[in-house]
């Protein structure tokens, strides 16, 4: 029985619609019965531009919310930010278009058993898998609020229906052009201080994850992040994702963010040493 | 599944060691299988060629590590591994358990280090070969890559063959960055390597616009992928003509079956493939159902009779 990404599957998806929304692109896939194997934090890997294309590697994206029940079976939603040539070929693509894609990849979010307080907090287009977990966590009946952040209005990711599967949105801006001006890790120190959280779930750039990180550290609060670090494959033959991780004696190793993660036990993580050789220890 | 090639002799040798098919994972490209096990039956394909492994565990270089490059990529990971001993007790009795053949492919920093990974390799039961990278950093020779020089790359062989004698055949794994690789693969043959491996990553390199520095934390890495496949089929093509009996697992950007022909054609018996693998899990199986195909539409009814076809003269190539 494999162990690693046992779920996976290479598939050929078709684009039931792509729209642009803010500085995103939200692009549905028709995914038939793979849709009923993703989870909250699972990503998957997409092959960009076309046969000839010189670009070889997939692009990897957080699947943001999983549907079932339309009429072509389960679709998957992402939120695309069209930065680079492989996502703005993505989404230049008109629906009605077939892609190849792999998923679901990678560790999900874990979901509490029994209902906590959950505070989930998006960077950026970090904030794509947050709605789709936080439907899940409002089915177990957790209270539910959400803290997203970008350096300008245009960059945050709220749909309506986001809103409401949320019991709280917050929203900070660096230039206050929407909601609070100042960063999205502003208000977590007194949250964390009144009790009011069990658990936080974070998606976005190392930097923010890092910074909560350093708030719960000392704390009661659990922090599961989805980590981002580039990777070639997404299925952990390439081993270039690797962030340093601890075990409970605090060895370090270089572990795969595709398959060891996305989703990581942020206390695990050594963010001092990410970007960094750890200390040859002999075994 | 297993594949029916309708009477078709895809079966393939390497000194000795025999697959029933010639596309190979490649050294690094594959981990150590159990990643590639969701995507396909490893022993549908010729064999699994393990990530090369070093005699302690080791972290490999920082992070960023990769780059991707037009048609290709470039990569920097530093051997990160388990070390021999974790590997040999937990990897390859796996690999074998699910009817894979398995190449364990070794890297050294020492010369001794290769002796040493071969004495712990000479036991252990179903191995097909042993690929010696010896594109590897020498720490006793400022850092000069043993393949770069015909003295101590013989020399790292001579320590594995010492040791294996030839209970198992020897794969020599060199790099295509030397002004005569025909040189390099000569003085390997003489220290006892039984076949050759062409080609290794070529050295790389990119700076990051933004930080205006070097863009991987090793700052150079091994540029692989379709943009340096007509450096492999120059290497495996330029050998081949001069040691014909010498048999090559060749590789270097195969992304199609017809790729893959293209480097047998030059001279090899076998293909590895690796970084085709990043962009799509499958490409091994389909790789391998297209290179069939193509040598039928060719009229050939072997694969070894495809092999170096390239160096024939043109009438007496006609089928």
């Amino acid at each position: 029985m494999n162990t690693i990404n046992k779920s996976a599957a290479q598939i050929t998806a078709t684009i039931l619609s792509s729209k642009r929304v803010g500085a995103y692109h939200q692009i549905l896939l028709s995914i038939g019965d793979l849709a009923s194997v993703c989870r909250p934090g699972n990503f998957v890997a997409i092959a960009v531009g076309g046969e000839s294309s010189k670009m070889i590697l997939r692009r990897a994206f957080a699947i943001s919310r999983i549907t079932h029940g339309s009429a072509s079976g389960g679709a998957m939603e992402l939120i695309v930010a069209p930065h680079g040539s492989g996502s703005r070929w993505l989404c230049a693509q008109p629906e009605g278009s077939d892609i190849d894609i792999v998923a679901p990849l990678g560790k999900a979010f874990g979901i509490p058993t029994s209902p906590v307080n959950a505070l989930l907090v998006g960077g950026g287009y970090g904030s794509a898998p947050l709605f789709g977990l936080a439907e899940v966590l409002k089915t177990r009946g957790c209270r539910v609020d959400m803290l997203l952040g970008a350096s300008t209005g245009s960059k945050i990711y709220a749909p309506l229906e986001g809103k409401r599967s949320a019991s709280t949105l917050k929203i900070y801006t660096e230039d206050g052009s929407m909601g609070e001006r100042g960063r999205v890790t502003a208000p977590i120190s007194s949250l964390i201080e009144q009790g009011s959280i069990d658990v936080i779930y974070s998606c976005g750039p190392m930097s923010m994850l890092r910074a909560i990180s350093d708030l719960t550290n000392g704390t009661d609060v659990v922090h599961q992040c989805a980590v981002e670090e580039s990777m070639a494959c997404g299925i952990g033959i390439c081993m270039t994702c690797v962030l340093p991780v601890k075990d409970e004696d605090g060895t370090v190793a270089m572990l795969r963010s595709c398959i060891d993660g996305p989703v990581m036990d942020a206390s695990t993580v050594a963010w001092d040493l990410v970007g960094k050789t750890p200390p040859v220890v002999n075994l | 599944m297993k594949i029916d090639y309708e009477g078709f002799d895809f079966s393939t040798s390497l000194a000795g060691a025999s697959f029933p098919s010639p596309i190979f994972t490649a050294s690094g490209c594959a981990s150590s299988g159990k990643e590639l096990a969701q995507f396909f039956d490893l022993s549908d394909i010729g064999a699994v060629v393990t990530k090369s492994v070093m005699n302690k565990p080791r972290h490999g270089r920082p992070t960023p590590r990769m780059a991707e490059t037009p048609s290709g990529m470039l990569n920097s990971i530093g051997l990160q591994g388990p070390g021999i001993d974790h590997f040999l007790a937990n990897d390859v009795p796996w690999l074998l358990s699910k009817g894979s053949r398995v190449i364990v492919s070794i890297a050294g920093e020492t010369i001794d280090e290769y002796s040493v990974l071969a004495r712990k390799i000479r036991p252990v039961q179903g191995i097909s070969a042993i690929e010696v990278n010896i594109s590897c950093p020498n720490v006793e020779n400022r850092g000069m890559v043993f393949a770069c020089q015909t003295d101590t790359a013989a020399r790292a062989i001579d320590g594995v063959r010492k040791i294996i004698g030839g209970e198992i055949p020897i794969i020599a794994k060199l790099t295509p960055d030397v002004t005569d690789i025909t040189s390099i693969a000569s003085s390997v043959v003489d220290a006892g390597a039984d076949a050759l491996a062409l080609i290794n990553t070529v050295l790389g390199m990119v700076i990051n616009l933004d930080t205006m520095r070097p863009h991987l934390g090793g700052k150079t890495g091994g540029l692989s992928g379709p943009a340096i496949r007509p450096v492999a089929v120059r290497a495996i093509y330029q050998v081949h003509n001069a040691m014909p009996h010498v048999p090559i697992l060749g590789m270097g950007g195969v992304t199609s079956g017809r790729d893959a022909l293209e480097l047998i054609l030059a001279g090899a018996s076998g293909i590895s493939v690796g970084t085709a693998s990043f962009g799509d899990p499958t490409a091994i199986p389909r790789i391998q159902r297209e290179l069939h195909t193509h040598l039928v539409a060719r009229g050939f009814t072997t694969l070894r009779d495809a092999v170096g076809y390239a160096h024939r003269a043109v009438e007496e190539g006609a089928q």
